[in-house]
């Protein structure tokens, strides 16, 4: 019992860190790929190319004046942003990163829990974490606020219809509701080269499953095209338009930890965890020949530097990249950190989608919102379901 | 460990419980109601019904309750009004519940009792998604499908009372 907490406890202040530092850095991260995508810099005051930016945001964050508006029900003014940034923050803990390990002979999970219903309780806490944005908005005594949680609660409603649908289907391939149980579904490879995961995996590939699943995803996590709840030409900030400080942090901080969560998901139910590309024996090589490359890549641009700074910063990355490429080199980590580079890089490609799609695609009006949610996305979500459980039953697999 | 969760729990349920009475504002009663569904769920989380748990918040906190808040916010109703009591309650509703209290009691305590056994933490492993699944549909096929229909007219009912009168 007492390793037990002691590994949890490891494992909860390990699995926090990181979660926090992501959630700093993909808004810097986030500014950045928008800013060439609009052609500009974006941060690059603080520290080498704006890496210090995310600090100094929280720093402004912290040290502003928390204003609290007359006349509003200030019980529930301070209950919205906490109820939004603890329920976004809790569904990592039933994300596994990897598979079962041994460190220094004891075997634990590189997840914190392992529940049997890990899908159903994330389902369960996004579906509750409408009421911080409802909240916080309804007592603000804000016109803009309500109408922008009006919207933002409508709009999730709506979508989370077509989200659990795409889930279901993914469900009935994977014959499980513990995330460890369908990654590990999702292991081997068909022919010999493509992966089972479930985009691809027979009876019935989950490729349409996984497109409804990121658009729902968009929507439920307030994204552009989907950001109707904070347009700011209609509806000055929407929901959070009272709130300033750390509580304008808290609703801004459950929007990326949901982003962070919405692309776990998808990750771990379509696109097969931490399962690699590739076979094992040439696959446990692909971070080893990526990093090398990144290193090659940067030295050459080392070589010709286009600006000024470009001669000492790249050769850092070099240097960065090349430690990288050693550690993963090494057989003995090798176990441990492999399923974590694709398990991280299969989510960051998702995000990264996330924020093109931000640069891209402009705002849905409202009508098209909901039109699109109940006339094109659910019926497909639907019918994808049902062809699935059709191909499910047609041609039952092992274990079933 | 159990017992202690139980009895917190169990104490926030009926706190929330009388809240929800006591409140004069209509967003307070429903959040408190929020409250004592989450409370449930861990009480059924206690007895090892996982999938009972989990869909108790996502049915009943997550999308019944959401609806009647957005309701609310969208009425945009105030304060509740006092003195609409009628004088029957104000003078007979404290003694009539403590005799319905009473009944309850004397009912579990007395013909009940005997017939059910101490709850044992732990002891029941029928909660899983999968045992739920092979239940409703295998013993109790006839009662689910029965009661699909049910809601399937209940949705036929709304569409037709809210649907806009067409010349």
């Amino acid at each position: 019992m007492t390793p037990f907490i002691i590994a949890s406890l490891i494992k909860i202040a390990l699995v926090f860190a990181v979660f926090m530092t992501t959630l700093a850095y993909l808004q810097w991260i986030e500014r950045k790929v928008l800013a060439h995508i609009q052609s500009r810099v974006g941060p690059l005051r603080v520290g080498p190319h704006g890496l210090f930016q995310p600090l100094a945001d929280v720093f402004k964050l912290l040290t502003k004046e928390d204003l609290m508006p007359s006349q509003v029900n200030r019980f529930f003014f301070l209950l919205g942003p906490f109820l939004a940034v603890s329920l976004a923050l809790i569904p990592i803990a039933v994300v596994p990163f990897g598979p079962h390990i041994t460190i220094f002979g004891y075997q634990t999970d590189m997840q914190i829990a392992d529940l049997s219903i890990g899908v159903m309780f994330i389902l369960a806490a996004t579906s509750v974490g409408v009421y911080g944005i409802a909240l916080g908005a309804w007592a603000s005594n804000n016109k803009y606020s309500l109408l922008g949680s009006l919207r933002s609660a409508a709009q999730m409603v709506s979508y989370e219809l077509p989200l659990a649908l795409a889930i279901a289907a993914a469900l009935l391939l994977a014959n499980s509701l513990s995330f460890r149980e369908i990654v590990d579904n999702q292991g081997g490879y068909l022919f010999g080269f493509i992966p089972r995961w479930h985009v691809f995996q027979m009876p019935f590939p989950q490729i349409f499953g996984f497109v409804i699943f990121l658009i729902s995803g968009f929507a439920e996590t307030n994204r552009i095209p989907f950001d109707l709840p904070e347009a700011e030409n209609e509806l000055v900030g929407g929901y959070h338009t009272e709130y300033s400080s750390m509580k304008f942090a808290c609703f801004f901080m459950s929007e990326y930890a949901n982003m962070v969560t919405t692309t776990c998901v998808a990750t771990l139910l379509f696109l097969g965890g931490w399962q690699p590309l590739f076979p094992a024996p040439y696959s446990n090589w692909v971070p080893v020949a990526l990093f090398i490359l990144f290193a090659l890549l940067s030295l050459n641009f080392a070589q010709n530097p286009i600006r000024k700074g470009d001669k000492y910063s790249f050769p850092v990355i070099t240097v960065l990249m090349v430690v990288l490429a050693v550690l993963f080199a090494v057989p003995a980590l090798q176990p441990y950190i492999t399923p974590l580079f694709w398990f991280c890089s299969k989510v960051g490609a998702l995000l990264f989608t996330f924020i093109w799609v931000r640069g891209t695609l402009p705002r849905f009006r409202y009508d098209q919102l909901m039109r699109f949610a109940w006339s094109f996305l659910f019926p497909l979500a639907m019918l994808n379901m049902l062809v699935t459980a059709l191909f499910v039953a047609l041609f039952p697999g092992k274990g079933r | 460990m159990d017992t202690v969760l139980f009895i917190v729990f169990a104490a926030v349920a009926v706190a929330c419980a009388v809240n929800l009475i006591l409140q004069k504002h209509p967003i307070s009663s429903a959040l408190s109601l929020v409250g004592v569904m989450g409370s449930l769920a861990v009480l059924y989380l206690l007895l090892g019904a996982e999938f009972m748990a989990v869909t108790q918040i996502v049915v009943y906190a997550g999308a019944v309750m959401v609806l009647f808040v957005f309701v609310i916010m969208l009425l945009n109703t105030g304060q509740e009004t006092g003195g609409g009591k009628s004088w029957f309650a104000q003078v007979a509703g404290l003694p009539l519940l403590l005799a319905f209290i009473a009944l309850m009691g004397l009912l579990i305590c007395g013909p009940l009792m005997p017939r059910l056994r101490a709850v044992q933490f732990g002891s029941w492993h029928g909660g899983t998604a999968r045992a739920i699944g092979r239940a409703i549909f295998t013993d109790y096929l006839l009662p689910f499908e029965v009661t699909s229909v049910l809601v399937l007219i209940a949705i036929l009912g709304a569409v037709v009372l809210a649907r806009k009168e067409i010349d």
